[in-house]
């Protein structure tokens, strides 16, 4: 057994509330009865382990990885890069981090996505990593463009980073937004603004990183993830309670 | 003033989207990019134990087929074991316990092939019933949405399950049990996920 215990408890007013009626999707898609509060079990410790063998060296660099030969996308050339922590500022190695976007005009390569900006030939919109010993991770691509989307008449999406994370155990996967330093769009979107909590917004918003972009070439952003951390059992090994 | 913690707060979750496909199955939206794509294969080729098949909808509160969801997957294998370092024991080669799964874009139907799971250990005593973990998200979920799910078949272990146990109202308990049929083929089992309504699945706080 394992001198771990569970993961803390989940502070949900950090979180957007399942029914937010700013965004419309939310009402008919959000559960109305309480979620039942469940100590972590094996299930919920436990969580898919990835390697090296299931990715590819170059599947991070969204520049690259659906090009043509010689060709790159369109648009703001950036580094994204960050940290994976816990909440116990521990760093998470050898997770998997996920993420996909819209092209530097605003639009995804999606057969339900009708936007008039055009698809980039030379842009997928998707990459993955594995963080390294240190819980780092980077990615290069372009800057996404801002969107209309259907909820009110004249509501848009701020610049974004669709970003989906896993951590050790099944009850830290994470699937968030990173936006970007500076965007006006921020604090009038309403999928931003379901969140209750200022300070998770800011979290959630990539700073502008000089000194770790490339003069001449590429310019930075730094995301820092944080998942939630696992408590220690100083005294026995045994889960308290049953 | 008292001293401070040095804890950090998580990371606040935003919705999946109506484009997830393009991030984490863009093979299965029709989107060729990567070499491998992860989660189509569950449990592997050296499994032991029964080929099951399960099916089933995401359905609204509207009554209505979700058809952007996406379903992760998480389970031990025949022995009870997950493939993790606490994962309680060995599993086979190629055995992952992990998948994912999006639905059909038209009818909303999501379905995947897996082996039935044993029972797993409880917190400190006891066992599990046979389950799957499942985390939904899509479009209009804020935060993914954690449930599981239970066999027909297994009504001795589920009642003793202590998860199930928990569920204060006895009748809510069957929204988390799957349905098995017969047919040609492996034994299929049948889970619709309600988001809301009188019988709205239970989603967990885990």
């Amino acid at each position: 057994m394992t001198p771990q215990g569970e993961f803390y408890q989940r502070d949900r007013s950090l979180h957007p509330p399942a029914l937010t009626p700013d965004y419309k999707t939310s009402v008919a898609r959000s559960p109305r009865y309480a979620l039942i509060s469940l100590q972590c079990s094996v299930s919920e410790i436990t969580g898919p382990v990835f390697g090296h063998g299931d990715i590819d060296a170059g599947d991070n660099d969204l520049l690259t990885n659906f090009a043509q030969p010689g060709e790159s996308p369109i648009g703001e050339r950036i580094l994204l890069h960050g940290r994976v922590l816990d909440e116990n500022a521990r760093p998470v190695p050898n997770t998997l981090v996920e993420l996909w976007q819209a092209n530097a005009g605003g639009r995804y390569r999606h057969k339900k996505d009708t936007y008039l900006a055009p698809i980039d030939p030379n842009f997928g919109g998707c990459g993955r990593t594995l963080t390294d010993e240190n819980g780092c991770y980077v990615f290069r691509t372009v800057k996404p463009g801002a969107y209309p989307w259907r909820n009110m008449v004249n509501n848009w999406r701020p610049a974004h980073v669709h970003v989906s994370v896993f951590g050790s155990g099944f009850a830290q996967r994470l699937i968030t937004q990173c936006y970007f330093e500076g965007d006006p769009l921020i604090p009038i979107c309403p999928i931003v603004q379901s969140i209750p909590d200022q300070g998770a917004i800011e979290r959630l918003t990539a700073r502008l990183d000089m000194n770790a972009s490339i003069p001449l070439d590429t310019i930075a952003y730094r995301f820092d993830i944080v998942l939630r951390g696992r408590r220690s059992t100083l005294f026995e090994n045994r889960l308290e309670g049953n | 003033m008292s001293q401070r913690l040095n804890d950090l707060r998580e990371t606040a979750s935003q919705t999946a989207g109506p484009y997830v496909h393009i991030g984490l199955a863009p093979g299965a939206a029709g989107f060729d990019i990567y070499k491998r794509e992860l989660g189509r294969d569950i449990a592997g080729p050296n499994a032991r134990g029964e080929r099951i098949r399960i099916e089933g909808r995401v359905i609204d509160g509207m009554g209505a087929p979700i058809k952007d969801v996406l379903i992760e997957v998480w389970q031990a294998n025949a022995d009870g074991h997950h493939a993790h370092p606490e994962g309680g024991g060995p599993v086979e080669e190629g055995f992952r316990g992990w998948g994912r799964v999006i639905t059909d874009f038209d009818t909303g139907e999501w379905g995947f092939e897996t082996v039935k799971p044993g029972r797993t250990r409880g917190r400190n005593v006891g066992v599990q019933a046979p389950h799957l973990n499942l985390w939904i998200v899509a479009r209009g979920i804020n935060v993914g949405l954690n449930t599981r799910m239970y066999f027909s078949d297994e009504a001795e272990a589920n009642a003793a399950d202590p998860v199930l146990n928990l569920i204060e109202w006895e009748h809510r308990r069957a929204t988390l049990v799957a349905t098995r049929s017969e047919g040609a083929g492996p034994a299929v089992y049948r889970f619709d996920i309600k988001l809301q309504g009188e019988d709205e699945t239970v989603f967990f706080d885990v």
